[in-house]
C-alpha cells in the first residue's frame, strides 16, 4: 500500500528561483483567433511519425484525422479546423536541430465545422479500459507537460496501479498554462481525472500543485466539492524547482524513490499532467481530439503576456501578434520555459502539441552566458542535482567521449532541469554536454543494430552463394557422368535410338512458334536448350 | 541427520546430472574471442581491411596474421576498442587501407539505371532490388556503404550519397563547436 503523506517532503537539490508568473495570469484565458494558414507536423510526440491520410486539395473538417499512426508508440493528428490542404511537405518545426519535417498545411475555411469523430462515449466510467484507452489512442493524445509521450501507452503499464498521480506542479518559472487551466477548466479537469482513475483501475489519486499557486488549489477544492469528489487528494509541495520532475513529484508526495533508470509503474504508480487529463475528458466527454492547447505567452519581449487556448499548428507570429506583439526589449524566443525550453531561430514555426510555453524574453531575463572556465571541482553542482547524479563527473566524461563511463555515472537519469549549470561558478554549459552525451550513445546503439542486420544479411549471403556452387558442382559432376557413360554402353541400336529421338526433338524445337524465343529474349538464346546452368540456379 | 545426508546427496547428484546434461546440449559453437572481434567491426563488408568481409578479418586478428588498425569504415574508434578489447596499445589507422570517412549511401540514379544486375551481383547485404533488365533501387536501411557496387556499375549510375538529416536521428553538437547553442538568435 502506498501511503501518501500528510505532510509532502522537499525534494532533494533544485533551485528557488522567482516565479514570474503572475504576469501571464493577470488576464483571462482566451482563444486565440483562428488563424488563416495551420501549419500542422505529422510527429509531434515521442515516437515513430504518423502516417499521412489526406492529399493536397483534400476538403477537411475540424478534428478528422490527418494522420494516423502505424505504431504502439505514435499518436495520430487530426485537422486543428476546417479548411482545404493546400499542401503537405517539408516545414521548419520547433525542434532544437532547427531541421525541418513533414507537415501538413491547411487554409482554414473560417467556418471551423467540426467532423464526428466518433470519440465520445456515453457512459464513460462504465467503460471498458480497454475502450478508453483505444479513444484516448485515436484522439491522438500525448503528454502536455512538455515529453509528448503517447498518453495512451502511459494508460496502459501492465501492471496494476496503486497511484495515479496527477502532476499539476508547473514548476519552470514563466509557465502558467496549467495553472491557468485547473482555475478556469476546474471540471474538465475533474472529470479528466476520474477518467484516467477509471482507465487505470487505480485504487488512489493525488494531485500534485506547488504550494505557490493559492489559487488553483482554492478552484481545485471547490470543483472537487462540487463534483462530491472525495477520493482524490489534492497536495501542495514546497515550491522548489524541478519539484514537478516525475522522480520529484512521486518523492515528495510519497516519500518512494523510483530507482535509477526505473519507471514509476515499477513500484505501482502512475503520473499524467493535468493538462492531458483534461484532453481526455474533451475527448471522451465532448469528442474534440487533441487539436488545441492552451499556452503561455510571456516575458519582457511581449507586449500583453497571457495564457491563450492555440489550435495546433498556429505560426507562432500569429500567436504572437494576438498577445500584442513584441516589445522592444524582445530579444530570444523559446519555446519553453528559460530553464528546459528551446531556443528558436524565428517565430515561422507552429504551436505543436508539447508547446506549453512561448517565451520572448529580454536580455535581462535570458544574459548571454559568460566564456566557460575549467572546472573547479566545487560541486555546487551536485548540491543542487535534484537527481542525485554527480553532474561534474558527467561533464568530465562526456567532454572526453566517455560513454562507457559517463552510463556508470547514470547519465540517463539526468532530466536536464538544468540546475547544475545555472550554479556553476565556471559557467561550464553542462546540459549541453548531457545532451550531446545521450544522443551520442543512442547513434552508437543504432549504429549496432544496423551492424548486427549487415552481419546477418551478409553470413546468409555467403551461405547462399555456397550452396548455388555446390548446386553447380554437383549438377556438372552429373552431366560428366552421363556423358561418360554413355559410350560405354555401347551396342549401337541403342545409340541409333538415341541419336533419332536427338533428331526429333531437334525437329520438335524447330517447329515451335517464333514468338516464343523471341519473348524470352537473347539471354536465353546464348545458354541455349541444353546448358546446364539452367534458369533454376537461384 | 541421516535425512539430511541423503536429501542433500541426492540434490547433489541432480544438479550435477542437470549441469553435466546442459553443458553437452547447450554447447557454445565457434571462437568465442572471433566472436568478440567480430562484434567491435563495423560490418560494412567493404573489403578495405585486405580480406573477404569483416569476419575472416576477425579471424586474422584473432589468429595474429593481421593488425589492428585496417579497417578504415571503423576509424579510430574501432582501432581503440580492438585494443581494448586484445589489451594492446592502440595505433593509427593504416593508410594503406584507406581513410576513415562518415558514412555514405548507395543511391541509384532510376534515370540511367540499365538493369544490368551487376551491382546486386556484389553488394555484400543483398541491399540492392531489381531484376533483369528492371531498374534497380537500394534498400537504405540496409545499405553498409561499403561503396563495392559503384565500380561494377557500367553506366556509372550509382552515388555515394550522405544521408540525409533527419529529427529522429539528429543528435547535439559537442559544446562550442556550434554556435547556436546560445538561446535563441533573433525573435
Ligand atoms: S559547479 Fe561547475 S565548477 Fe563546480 S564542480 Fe560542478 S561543474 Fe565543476
Ligand atoms: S545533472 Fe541533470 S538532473 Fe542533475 S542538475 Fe544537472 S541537469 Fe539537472
Ligand atoms: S575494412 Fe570493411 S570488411 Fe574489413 S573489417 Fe572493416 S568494414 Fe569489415
Amino acid at each position: 500500500m502506498i501511503e501518501i503523506l500528510e505532510q509532502p517532503r522537499q525534494i532533494f537539490g533544485g533551485l528557488r528561483l522567482a516565479a514570474n508568473k503572475a504576469q501571464s495570469l493577470r488576464t483571462p484565458l482566451r482563444s486565440a483567433p483562428l488563424p488563416e494558414r495551420l501549419i500542422v507536423p505529422l510527429s509531434q510526440h515521442i515516437g515513430e511519425p504518423a502516417e499521412t491520410l489526406v492529399q493536397v486539395g483534400d476538403k477537411v473538417l475540424k478534428g478528422q484525422p490527418i494522420a494516423r499512426s502505424l505504431n504502439y508508440i505514435s499518436a495520430p493528428v487530426h485537422a486543428p479546423t476546417s479548411g482545404t490542404v493546400t499542401d503537405i511537405g517539408e516545414y521548419a518545426v520547433p525542434h532544437p536541430s532547427g531541421l525541418k519535417a513533414t507537415c501538413v498545411v491547411i487554409h482554414a475555411d473560417g467556418a471551423d465545422r467540426s467532423a464526428d469523430t466518433g470519440l465520445k462515449m456515453d457512459d464513460v466510467f462504465c467503460a471498458d479500459p480497454a475502450d478508453i484507452r483505444q479513444r484516448v489512442r485515436e484522439a491522438g493524445i500525448v503528454g502536455l507537460g512538455g515529453a509528448g509521450f503517447p498518453t495512451a501507452v502511459k494508460l496502459n503499464p501492465g501492471r496494476p496501479v496503486e497511484l495515479l498521480v496527477i502532476n499539476a506542479a508547473e514548476c519552470e518559472p514563466y509557465i502558467s498554462c496549467d495553472e491557468a487551466l485547473m482555475c478556469e477548466r476546474t471540471a474538465e479537469v475533474i472529470d479528466g481525472v476520474r477518467i484516467m482513475r477509471h482507465a487505470l483501475q487505480a485504487q488512489q489519486v493525488v494531485i500534485g500543485v506547488e504550494d505557490n499557486m493559492p489559487r488553483a488549489v482554492d478552484c481545485l477544492r471547490r470543483g472537487l466539492e462540487a463534483a462530491g469528489e472525495r477520493d482524490i487528494r489534492l497536495l501542495a509541495v514546497p515550491t522548489v524547482y524541478p519539484a514537478g520532475g516525475e522522480k520529484q513529484l512521486i518523492y515528495a508526495l510519497t516519500g518512494k524513490e523510483i530507482p535509477s533508470q526505473g519507471l514509476p509503474a515499477d513500484l505501482g504508480m502512475v503520473c499524467h499532467n493535468v493538462g492531458t487529463a483534461a484532453a481526455v475528458a474533451r475527448a471522451l466527454l465532448q469528442g474534440e481530439p487533441l487539436i488545441s492547447r492552451i499556452v503561455t505567452i510571456t516575458g519582457a519581449g511581449v507586449s500583453q503576456p497571457c495564457n491563450l487556448e492555440v489550435r495546433i499548428g498556429t505560426p507562432i507570429a500569429d500567436v504572437i501578434a494576438s498577445c500584442g506583439g513584441y516589445t522592444e526589449q524582445a530579444a530570444h524566443l523559446l519555446m519553453g520555459g528559460p530553464m528546459m525550453g528551446i531556443p528558436l531561430p524565428n517565430d515561422r514555426m507552429p504551436v505543436i502539441k508539447t508547446s506549453n510555453c512561448l517565451l520572448a524574453a529580454s536580455v535581462e531575463e535570458i544574459p548571454p552566458p559568460p566564456a566557460a572556465l575549467p572546472c573547479i571541482r566545487c560541486a555546487r553542482c551536485t548540491e543542487v542535482c535534484p537527481a542525485y547524479l554527480l553532474p561534474q563527473q558527467l561533464f568530465w566524461y562526456a567532454r572526453s567521449r566517455d560513454f562507457d563511463k559517463v552510463q556508470d555515472y547514470n547519465l540517463f537519469d539526468c532530466i536536464e532541469c538544468g540546475c547544475c549549470a545555472r550554479v556553476c561558478p565556471s559557467h561550464i554549459p553542462l546540459v549541453q554536454y548531457y545532451r550531446f552525451a545521450k544522443t551520442e550513445i543512442w547513434d552508437l546503439e543504432r549504429q549496432r543494430t544496423k551492424a548486427d542486420l549487415a552481419r546477418q544479411r551478409h553470413e546468409f549471403r555467403v551461405e547462399r552463394l555456397e550452396r548455388e556452387k555446390k548446386a553447380l558442382e554437383e549438377r556438372r559432376a552429373a552431366a560428366k557422368k552421363g556423358l561418360a557413360a554413355r559410350p560405354k554402353s555401347g551396342d549401337a541400336e541403342a545409340k541409333k535410338a538415341e541419336i533419332a529421338a536427338a533428331l526429333a526433338r531437334v525437329k520438335g524445337k524447330k517447329t515451335q512458334p517464333a514468338t516464343v524465343s523471341a519473348m524470352r529474349g537473347s539471354a536465353d538464346s546464348e545458354q541455349g536448350p541444353g546448358s546446364d546452368t539452367g534458369s533454376d540456379s537461384r | 541427520m541421516l535425512t539430511a545426508i541423503i536429501a542433500l546427496g541426492t540434490l547433489a547428484a541432480v544438479f550435477g546430472l542437470l549441469l553435466g546434461y546442459s553443458a553437452i546440449r547447450f554447447r557454445v559453437e565457434g571462437d568465442p574471442i572471433v566472436e568478440r572481434i567480430d562484434a567491435l567491426l563495423p560490418q560494412t563488408q567493404c573489403g578495405q581491411c585486405g580480406f573477404a568481409g569483416c569476419r575472416p578479418y576477425a579471424e586474422a586478428i584473432a589468429g595474429g596474421e593481421a593488425d589492428i588498425n585496417q579497417c578504415p569504415p571503423g576509424g579510430d574508434a574501432g582501432i581503440q576498442a580492438l585494443a581494448e578489447l586484445l589489451g594492446v596499445e592502440p595505433k593509427p589507422l593504416n593508410a594503406e587501407h584507406g581513410e576513415h570517412t562518415e558514412l555514405r549511401l548507395a543511391v541509384i540514379d532510376e534515370q540511367t539505371c540499365i538493369g544490368c544486375t551487376l551491382c546486386i551481383q556484389a553488394c555484400p547485404v543483398d541491399a540492392i532490388l531489381g531484376a533483369a533488365k528492371q531498374m534497380h533501387t537500394v534498400i537504405a536501411s540496409e545499405c553498409t556503404g561499403c561503396d563495392l557496387c559503384v565500380a561494377p556499375c557500367p553506366v556509372d549510375c550509382i552515388h555515394m550519397l550522405a544521408p540525409g538529416q533527419v529529427i529522429a536521428t539528429w543528435k547535439w553538437p559537442y559544446p562550442g563547436s556550434e554556435q547556436r547553442l546560445t538561446a535563441g538568435d533573433s525573435a
